[in-house]
């Protein structure tokens, strides 16, 4: 016997059920808005009709009996007794969400049914004609004991049955595993030699089988070719037992149409597993390292005779490029893969708030990094729990305004130089200005909004604090604030920023890095060491004027950037280099964003702009403050880079202290 | 290197160390955690480091510390020359580089063998041994190489360094 | 032992089929739609073809209909997996040409136990 392990398989089962239900909630929600593709119905059944078998499979009997209810509810439909209403939409909806919980806690090793999926599944039961029953798995009926001898087969072949693959040669050997067996071959159908087809069967055979097998396991040799050929079988009994049902399948036989499957457009795909991809991404990002070595070494070599060399590492340079930037492409995904959630969640909630809301979903085929996809999911929820909750009016309030009674929520997606943004908007009631003052006021995070911008104050709903668990309303509050949006958007090296006219709308403007494996980075001095800034990071650089820099009891440094004071913030002090230390004017300042706040980096020199690959600290050593991760530079050295949000946050508790 | 396995009856279990020199004494690394020996190569410092953590360097892409045994001991730093060597060890899933003065040799220690450090006599803390054995005249201390990077270290330093930022510029 | 070729778009199901066949010394090849097994069965022969019923693109008892027509697989042993609800399938599937079927959910051993049954 096998000693198959399908514990093994569960992770790839919960993967593809996952993405099943995904695109089965997809195809309901086309549904729900009146679609009429066939292909969509039959999308939610394939979905259901998998997850059940794999269920049942792998030994989820939850998960199967749950799904078996909704697959033969898609069943009525795809055969056309039902018609795919309203109701039969929001149901399959729930079961998809129940379906996902249910794996999920399975995966967890906590499996059971919840009282929730439990009414769900008396719903679907209800609805279902008939009410069917799950079938049990296996529900093979039980033949009576028979008493019987031996048994006595008469089975002729129709000519086309070696066609079908079976063999009755085949056949006798499994009869001869239950006993003795006898065979004798009627001959008379054969036709001439000449006009004999191969593959074609013509002869006849009457069997006995000398032991008193099961009925249903002799049977059971002739099951696949019932309709093919002529059988009878007989047992060798003195009195017969009546004949006990055959495997009986347990849901009735229901009239069904077959489709022809249109063609689908998933492509096709290998699941591979991450820390595969990263290593090819590290060893591609040493290739790199080693092409340019080289070709920083061909620079210096004069010989007419290397003009070979010299041609080949330029192609080196070339295929090297290309080999970087379709490993790095393995990691992007497109964003739709988070969009796609969107259609339901905003359907959920306007019909719970009342409110009539659009979604125009743009730009979902943009790709983005596969980690920064995974953490973008959240903060963009929050925003649209917030753009349909506070944003967004109910009809009477949009028409009062001379708005139509739908609202419009755009996500959109695209590229942006070197950056992907992504952009939730509304057309609603915009922020309020004096309320937002007002609240500001009251937190204590300013004095007064008298010569804010209005922009400036939209920007304070990023404010820690802003926003608190007892302001904001079960939907989009859940305790959180757009702080925390703002702060997972700046891990993930992003920025966030807001512009709202009021009556007229507010837009959310994301920034995200194209892929963190790889930065873009400014390369600087500072003492004897080299540290790379994060591009994405970098306002402005500028030399500055003895003039316009402030000394602040402390110790500390400000220097007159456009209208603000922005600290110094010497690398050379807060690293601990050695070597010279400069005169705030015989050096550089880089302006650089981190949480929203301003800081001037003061470095000895700039030298040059450069593509790092980012690489861990921690691995083997630890988090170093202001240090993000290191990178090796073409000459092989290891160069340090700088962590803007850390440094930021270094000299906030610096002026805080 | 000089293979110069003991010729004595080794028992089954006996351990191998790579022997390296720290001023006038010799120390052993269970080989078993040594993954390479490379030459002096300079490193990038790491700021807020503690003294004895060098830097880090490339090992094959990967970002590698390596500190100083020396300094890790509370010795003064010698000068770094071409016999130099860096002893790169896996401990724990961590990779570091261990400064030494140079590698001597490979030897075979049965646990029988091992004795426990008296509290004297060794510039290295105690704390730092698993214990000493003898080969032939010499005598070797077994280096706890697990404890020379650690993460409590780490953590505490992290600690009193977030104390001294605030402090410094207060 | 056989070359065997296993069709279902589920990727775990595939693999599940794949492992325990290989685990009995079989070669086997994986296809995730009908189309997709025709397009390899025409490269190359195989002894015996395991078939999904419900698949995207091209389902299984088509891809029965019209690999009966390639040259060599006129005689070609072709399981379909189809669930106890499917009797119809069943009978679909033998009139497209199917040699007969694996009734799912099956452990490996009822696959390994059927695959002998059909390779002899």
């Amino acid at each position: 016997m096998s000693k198959v392990d399908l514990a093994q398989f569960h992770k790839a089962f919960h993967e593809e059920s996952l993405d099943g239900l995904d695109a089965m909630e997809q195809a309901l929600l086309a549904l729900d808005e009146g679609a009429e593709d066939p292909e969509l119905i039959n999308v939610v059944f394939r979905a259901a009709h998998s997850i059940k078998g794999g269920a049942a499979t792998f030994g989820f009997a939850d998960v199967a009996a749950f799904t078996h209810v909704a697959e033969n509810l898609m069943d009525e439909v795809r055969s056309g007794r039902r018609p795919m209403e309203k109701a039969v939409v929001e149901l399959l909806l729930r079961s998809g969400d129940i379906i996902r919980d249910m794996l999920s806690l399975q995966m967890a090793g906590q499996p059971g049914a919840s009282a929730e999926s439990q009414a769900l599944l008396a719903e679907l039961s209800a609805m279902v004609a008939g009410g069917s029953a799950v079938p049990a798995a296996a529900a093979k009926a039980a033949a009576p004991a028979e008493a019987i001898e031996g048994w006595d087969i008469a089975f002729r072949p129709f000519d086309y049955l070696l066609k079908t693959g079976n063999d009755p040669a085949r056949m006798f050997r499994e009869l001869q595993g239950m006993g003795p067996l006898s065979v004798s071959t009627d001959a008379s159908a054969l036709p001439p030699l000449a006009s004999m087809d191969p593959t074609a069967s013509y002869l006849a055979y009457t069997l006995g089988l000398a032991a008193g097998a099961k009925r249903a396991a002799v049977e059971g040799v002739f099951d696949w070719v019932d309709g093919d050929c002529d059988l009878t079988i007989t047992p060798r009994v003195a009195a017969p037992a009546p004949a006990p049902a055959a495997a009986a399948p347990a849901a009735p036989a229901a009239p069904r149409a077959v489709r022809e499957v249109a063609t689908n457009s998933e492509a096709s795909s290998v699941r591979v597993g991450i820390e595969k991809i990263d290593t090819l991404i590290n060893l591609v990002g040493e290739l790199v390292i080693t092409q340019s070595m080289l070709s920083q070494f061909h620079d210096g070599v004069q010989d007419a005779q290397l003009e070979m060399l010299r041609q080949g590492l330029a192609q080196l340079a070339r295929h090297t490029r290309e080999l970087q930037e379709s490993v790095m492409s393995i990691r992007m995904l497109p964003i739709s893969t988070v969009f796609n959630r969107f259609p339901r969640l905003v359907r959920d909630l306007a019909q719970k708030l009342d409110k009539k809301v659009v979604l125009d979903l743009r730009g979902e085929t943009t790709e983005l990094d596969k980690t920064v996809l995974e953490k973008i999911g959240d903060p963009l929820v929050h925003l649209v729990r917030n753009a349909i909750d506070h944003g967004l009016e109910v009809p009477a309030k949009r028409q009062a305004a001379g708005k139509g009674d739908t609202g419009t929520l755009r996500m959109e997606a695209f590229h942006r130089g070197g950056s992907i943004v992504v952009e939730v908007a509304d057309d609603g009631a915009g922020l309020n200005r004096d309320a937002i003052v007002a609240k500001a006021i009251q937190r204590g995070i300013i004095a007064s909004g008298d010569g804010m911008t209005d922009d400036q104050v939209a920007e304070l709903i990023f404010e820690a604090g802003f926003s608190t668990a007892a302001a904001t309303t079960d939907l989009s509050g859940r305790g959180v604030g757009m702080d925390v949006v703002r702060r997972n958007v700046m891990d993930l090296g992003g920025t966030v920023g807001i512009t709202s006219k009021y009556g007229q709308g507010t837009t959310f403007t994301i920034t995200l890095p194209l892929t963190l494996a790889i930065i873009d980075g400014l390369t600087a001095a500072v003492g004897e060491e080299t540290y790379i800034v994060p591009l994405v990071s970098i306002v402005e650089s500028v030399q500055v004027k003895a003039e316009n820099v402030r000394s602040v009891v402390g110790g500390g440094e400000l220097f007159r950037f456009r209208d603000e004071w922005l600290p110094i913030v010497r690398l050379f002090d807060v690293f601990g280099c050695s070597g010279p230390r400069r005169a705030v004017d015989e050096g550089i300042v880089i302006v650089v964003e981190g949480e929203g706040t301003r800081i001037g980096l003061f470095v000895d020199e700039l030298i040059g702009q450069q593509q790092a690959v980012v690489k861990s600290l921690e691995a083997n050593y630890r988090r170093v403050t202001g240090i993000s991760g290191a990178t090796i530079l073409a000459d092989g050295s290891v160069a340090l880079i700088t962590d803007i949000a850390g440094l930021v946050r270094l000299q906030g508790r610096r002026k805080a202290a | 290197m000089n293979q110069t396995a003991s010729s004595a009856a080794v028992a089954e279990e006996a351990a191998q160390y790579l022997t390296v020199n720290l001023g006038s004494e010799e120390y052993g690394v269970d080989i078993l955690a040594v993954r390479e020996i490379r030459g002096w190569t300079p490193v990038t410092r790491i700021p807020q480091a503690p003294s004895y953590v060098l830097g880090v360097l490339n090992l094959r892409g990967a970002i590698v510390p390596v500190l100083d045994l020396r300094l890790r001991f509370g010795l003064t730093r010698e000068e770094y020359t071409a016999t130099t060597v860096c002893v790169i060890v896996m401990v724990a899933g961590r990779q570091f580089g261990v400064v030494v003065d140079a590698v001597s040799d490979v030897v075979e220690v049965a646990p029988s063998g091992i004795r426990p450090v008296p509290d004297m006599g060794t510039t290295v803390d105690t704390e730092y041994l698993k214990g000493l054995t003898s080969v032939g005249e010499r005598m070797v201390l077994l280096l706890d190489v697990d404890r020379l990077l650690q993460p409590q270290d780490a953590q505490m330093l992290d600690a009193a360094l977030a104390a001294t930022d605030t402090k410094a510029v207060a | 032992m056989a070359n065997i070729l296993a069709v279902d778009d589920s990727a775990s199901m595939r693999s599940m089929v794949a492992f325990t066949l290989r685990g009995a010394g079989h070669d086997v090849d994986e296809a995730d739609n009908g189309r997709n097994a025709l397009d390899q069965a025409g490269g190359k022969k195989y002894d015996l073809v395991l078939a999904d019923v419900n698949m995207p693109v091209m389902d299984g008892i088509s891809m029965v209909r019209e690999m009966r027509t390639m040259a060599g697989y006129s005689g070609v042993p072709i399981l379909m997996l189809t669930t106890e609800s499917d009797v119809n399938k069943k009978m679909e599937g033998k009139a497209a040409g199917a040699t007969g079927w694996l009734v799912k959910p099956f452990d490996p051993d009822q696959l390994l136990a059927t695959v002998a049954r059909v390779l002899g």
